[in-house]
Formats: C-alpha cells, sequence, structure tokens
C-alpha cells in the first residue's frame, strides 16, 4: 500500500474532481455573472490535468504503467494518451460554448462544471482495471452528459433530446451491469486480470451472456449499430457545443474502455468476441454510409458520419492484435481532430439575426460568401471521407493495414467498398457549398476563438499532417503496447 | 433448498419486466423510470446472491455502488422529465417525436 505513489497516478483525476468543486461553489455564489470566471478556470483546471497526462505519457520512469486503489485503477501510457484526447476535446468544447449560449443570454455557469464532470468520469473509463471503476466512470460520464443533452432548458428539442438519451442510456446502463453482475458471479472477481485469467480454461454459459450483454452496453455508448438509434436525435436536439462534447470525448473515453475490457478482461478469448466485433464494425460502417444520404440537416449527417467512423475503428479491435490497437489510437486523434473541426464550422453557420443553420440546403454558395469556412469544411468533409492525401486517409489506411496483417482481408475489403458509399455524401455537402446559386443566408463570423480552433485542426487534417505521424507513431505504439501488458 | 439458480430466474425475469416495460409502454414516462428502477434491482438481487454464493464480499460493495447511483439516475431523469414537461405539457410517450427518428 502506497498512498502516495497512488495518489500520483490518479492526479489528473483529483485535480479535476478538487477544482470541479470549488468551481461549483463558486458557481452557486456568483450566480449567471461568474460563468465567465467559471469557464476560464475550468479550462485551466484541464489545461493542468493535461500537463499531468504528458507527463505520464512521456516520462520513462512510468513507461510500465502501475496500478492504484488495490488494482482499482490503472495508469499506463494508454490512459494517458486517451485522457489527453479527452481533456483537449472537453477545452475545445467549452471554449467554443458562451459565444453560442450568448444569444438568448443562456450561458450558465454549470455548463463547464458539467463538461468537467463528465471528463472526471471519462478518465476513470480509460484508467478502469475493475468492473466497479468501469461502472462508477461509466455513469459519472453519463448522467453529467444527460444534462448536458437538455441544457437549453426552454428549447423543445433541447428537452427532448435530454429525454430520449437518458432513457436510452439509463437502458444501456442496466443492460451493461446486467452483464457485469453476471460477469462477477461466474468468473469470481470483478478486476479485469482475475476475469481472464477465469476465462483461462474456457467461458462457462452464464459468463458468455455476460461479455455479449457488456459489449451491448459499452456498444450503445460508442453508438454502433445495432445501438445508435439513439445518436441522431442527440446530436440533433442538443446544443451544438454539446454535440461537439459528444460526438468526441466520450466517443474517446468508451473507445477506450471497450478496447481495455475487450483486450485486457476477454483478452483470452478473442474467438468469443471477435465475430460480434466484425459484425458491429460492418453494421455500423455501412448503416453510418447509407442512412446519412438522406439527411437535410447537418447535425444529424455528421451523426451518421460519426456511426460511420466508429464502424471503421472497430476494424482495428477486431483485429485483436498491437497493430490493431495502435491504429486504433492513431483513428482516434484524427477522429478527434476532424469531428471537432467541423462541428466548430457548423457553431459558425449563423443567419444575420444570430440563429443557428443547420439545414445542408442553406450552405448553398458559402465558397462565395465565406472562402474561408466553406475550405475548412470541404478539408473536414474529405477527410472524413478518408480522401487522400488529407489526414482522414492516414487513419483508414492503418486500420486496414493492421486488419489485412491480422488475415482480416474481406473485412478490410468491405469496409474499403462502403467507404465510397460514404464518400457520397460527404462530396454532397462540398457540392452544395462549391456549385450551388449563393443562398446568401450565412452571416461573417463573430468568433476569433472559433476561427482559431478551425484553423489548427483543418492544419492537422491537412495533409501537413503527415509530419505529426513522426511524433505520433511512437506514441499510439506506446499507448497499444500498454495495454497488451498481461498478454 | 433453494439455490444460486433460484436467484438467477428471479433477477432474469426482473430483468426481462424492466426492458419490456421501457419499449411496450407507450402511455407515460413516468413507467419508463419505473422501469429503469426494476433493471437496477434486477441486477442488485444477482450481486448479492453471487456474493453469498461465492462468499466474496465485493459483490455486496457493488450492490451498495448500484443504490446509489440508481438514486442519481432518478433524481437527473425526474430533472429532465420537469423540464420536458414544463415546455410541452405532456409526458406520454407517443407525443416525443419532435425529432424523427
Amino acid at each position: 500500500m502506497n498512498y502516495a505513489l497512488w495518489f500520483q497516478l490518479a492526479s489528473p483525476e483529483i485535480v479535476l474532481s478538487i477544482s470541479s468543486l470549488v468551481l461549483l461553489l463558486i458557481a452557486a455564489w456568483g450566480g449567471v455573472q461568474s460563468s465567465r470566471l467559471v469557464s476560464i478556470l475550468t479550462v485551466t483546471a484541464l489545461f493542468g490535468a493535461l500537463a499531468l497526462s504528458f507527463n505520464f505519457l512521456l516520462n520513462p520512469s512510468f513507461a510500465e504503467g502501475a496500478d492504484a486503489f488495490y488494482g482499482q485503477y490503472r495508469m499506463d501510457r494508454f490512459a494517458s494518451l486517451s485522457k489527453i484526447l479527452v481533456f483537449l476535446s472537453a477545452i475545445g468544447c467549452i471554449i467554443v460554448a458562451p459565444k453560442f449560449f450568448a444569444r438568448g443570454n443562456l450561458m450558465r455557469p454549470e455548463y463547464p462544471i458539467l463538461v468537467l464532470f463528465a471528463t472526471i468520469g471519462m478518465g476513470l473509463m480509460v484508467s478502469a482495471v475493475d468492473l466497479l471503476t468501469l461502472y462508477v466512470g461509466l455513469e459519472m460520464q453519463s448522467l453529467a452528459a444527460y444534462v448536458l443533452a437538455s441544457f437549453l432548458r426552454s428549447d423543445d428539442r433541447s428537452a427532448e433530446a435530454g429525454l430520449k438519451y437518458f432513457v436510452l442510456g439509463a437502458l444501456a446502463s442496466g443492460i451493461l451491469l446486467f452483464g457485469l453482475s453476471l460477469l462477477y458471479g461466474f468468473t469470481g472477481t470483478t478486476s479485469f486480470i482475475g476475469i481472464q485469467t477465469a476465462f483461462g480454461d474456457g467461458v462457462s454459459t452464464g459468463a458468455l451472456f455476460g461479455i455479449v450483454f457488456v459489449l451491448s452496453g459499452l456498444a450503445f455508448k460508442i453508438s454502433a449499430v445495432p445501438f445508435h438509434m439513439w445518436t441522431p436525435d442527440v446530436y440533433e436536439g442538443a446544443p451544438t457545443p454539446v454535440t461537439t462534447f459528444f460526438a468526441t470525448a466520450p466517443k474517446v473515453a468508451a473507445m477506450a474502455l471497450t478496447m481495455r475490457v475487450a483486450i485486457e478482461a476477454f483478452g483470452g478469448q478473442q474467438a468469443v468476441w471477435q465475430q460480434i466485433v466484425i459484425f458491429v464494425a460492418l453494421a455500423s460502417i455501412i448503416l453510418g454510409g447509407v442512412a446519412a444520404i438522406g439527411q437535410q440537416n447537418i447535425k444529424r449527417l455528421l451523426a451518421y458520419s460519426s456511426i460511420n467512423n466508429i464502424g471503421f475503428i472497430l476494424i482495428g479491435l477486431a483485429t485483436g492484435t498491437e497493430a490493431g490497437a495502435s491504429a486504433m489510437m492513431t483513428y482516434l486523434i484524427i477522429y478527434v481532430a476532424m469531428t471537432l473541426g467541423s462541428f466548430i464550422c457548423v457553431l459558425d453557420l449563423n443567419d444575420r439575426e444570430g440563429r443557428p443553420v443547420e439545414e445542408i440546403s442553406k450552405l448553398a454558395g458559402l465558397s462565395k460568401t465565406r472562402p474561408g469556412l466553406a475550405a475548412a469544411l470541404a478539408v473536414f468533409m474529405f477527410s472524413l471521407a478518408g480522401i487522400p492525401p488529407l489526414f482522414g486517409f492516414w487513419g483508414k489506411f492503418v486500420v486496414f493495414d493492421a486488419a489485412v496483417a491480422a488475415g482480416l482481408i474481406p473485412l478490410a475489403a468491405i469496409g474499403i467498398a462502403a467507404s465510397v458509399i460514404g464518400a457520397f455524401y460527404y462530396l454532397k455537402v462540398v457540392k452544395v457549398m462549391y456549385f450551388d446559386e449563393p443562398a446568401d443566408v450565412i452571416a461573417p463570423s463573430d468568433s476569433a476563438a472559433r476561427m482559431a480552433l478551425v484553423t489548427l485542426t483543418a492544419l492537422f487534417v491537412s495533409p501537413l499532417g503527415y509530419f505529426a505521424t513522426l511524433a505520433l507513431s511512437p506514441v499510439t505504439a506506446g499507448a497499444a503496447k500498454a495495454l497488451f501488458w498481461a498478454a | 433448498m433453494i439455490g444460486i439458480e433460484h436467484y438467477l430466474v428471479v433477477s432474469s425475469i426482473l430483468f426481462v419486466m424492466g426492458v419490456l416495460g421501457i419499449f411496450l409502454n407507450r402511455k407515460n414516462v413516468i413507467i419508463i423510470l419505473m422501469a429503469i428502477e426494476l433493471i437496477l434491482l434486477a441486477v442488485n438481487i444477482n450481486l448479492v446472491a453471487f456474493s453469498v454464493f461465492l462468499g466474496d464480499m465485493v459483490g455486496q460493495v457493488f450492490a451498495m455502488f448500484v443504490l446509489t447511483v440508481a438514486a442519481g439516475e432518478a433524481a437527473v431523469g425526474l430533472a429532465i422529465l420537469v423540464i420536458y414537461f414544463r415546455g410541452r405539457g405532456t409526458i406520454a410517450v407517443d407525443d416525443i417525436n419532435q425529432m424523427k427518428g
């Protein structure tokens, strides 16, 4: 027992927990006027946690990773890389929020605090090596997310999004939890490594049910088909900064959690879950591509796009190899940049009265009225479609490369064919922006912060991003290696 | 003699009733909240029964966590339901259709 070390390992979450409680008090005392102060302090705290996570990622003395709190919590390179992604997306979603909520004077200090609570939950999720930590982290993230979805209290669509998200999310948590209880009962332990040991001599029928239930619950959280039905509605109804958050940070955290559960806890029984993951991956890619075609609302379109991208990431999991895990982390990094960028572009689409514009048809001729924004959105669309030479192509390439190396050639072939379907609807958006008669609805941008973030992410997903692979490859490889420490 | 399988059967029945309660109910959202609670209680029966059966305390600790989270979940759910009702004046499940899907 070494409390000093344990607290050091959990320092990102501890810093965030203490700051969130203090900030909650400031918000309670200061009321609505404290929104700005609380937002700034929240971003500061997140940067602090980010610096701590970078330390764990780069400091050679933590290269092995270590367990804390009697094997409940694990800090390794995989966890720290996932945390960095989560914290960065959370920072982005807090920075872009005040301008959005300013119309109608709806900014409240609770927004950054709820994001912070969700972020703590996600930090626990990616570090979970025990069913108990898994459950507590997941619920902490979900409960904050339900409230965030219905943050615009007076808006019917936001309240409806919150209600739908809550009901389906609670059902998914229930299914996951039932699976956890079966796993506990039939293996006699709650630690991932204990479950892996117990599975060493075969999986009993009860535990098999447990695996299926747990994977179903996790599939809901990453919005993979067939548990995706909440995604378009929640993305459309939730306020756009919240949608930005939902599409980035929780996706990373839930995907990292799925990887750890599949590879660490169910690692010895790959044959059992590989079929499920392959089915879910292909179904997500195909449905995400086909269902997006008829969408008129850009947020719904991006919802299907995220379902589609999650499918590609799951191909990496289906391989069950270290190369696959490394490819998934690479894809996740690029996915976060693309998604963050495209949603911030959507945030910048406002008409002259400052109302948000979400219909794709109203983007007509955006290249004439807002050439910079149109170019950035086009870069993100091409990148999400995986068209070379943009950086999104690299993510798909490494995933397919890992699939081929693991002998899953049919899976890779179907995935590549389906990504062509996906390219169709991304190109439709570009066509509307560049070749249609200008509708002249969109007003000039009024936020320098948004433009800066769009430029930054657009540069990252542009061909310049390939320079980043020099730095990223060793990091993602190290993270994947940490994930396979027990194998 | 009541064995572990009896507890599992009861909890499975409760779980299935909870899931069906969410999908078959068309009347009102409060019933959905009750169905969610039913699912969580089914899990608790499982956890406590396994805990006694295995002679391991972790299951009972887990059950306490589940109870706590269930309370938080009910609070958040009811709060969202209240703001929904304020805007729409109804909580009938069939009326939750502003967005298609």
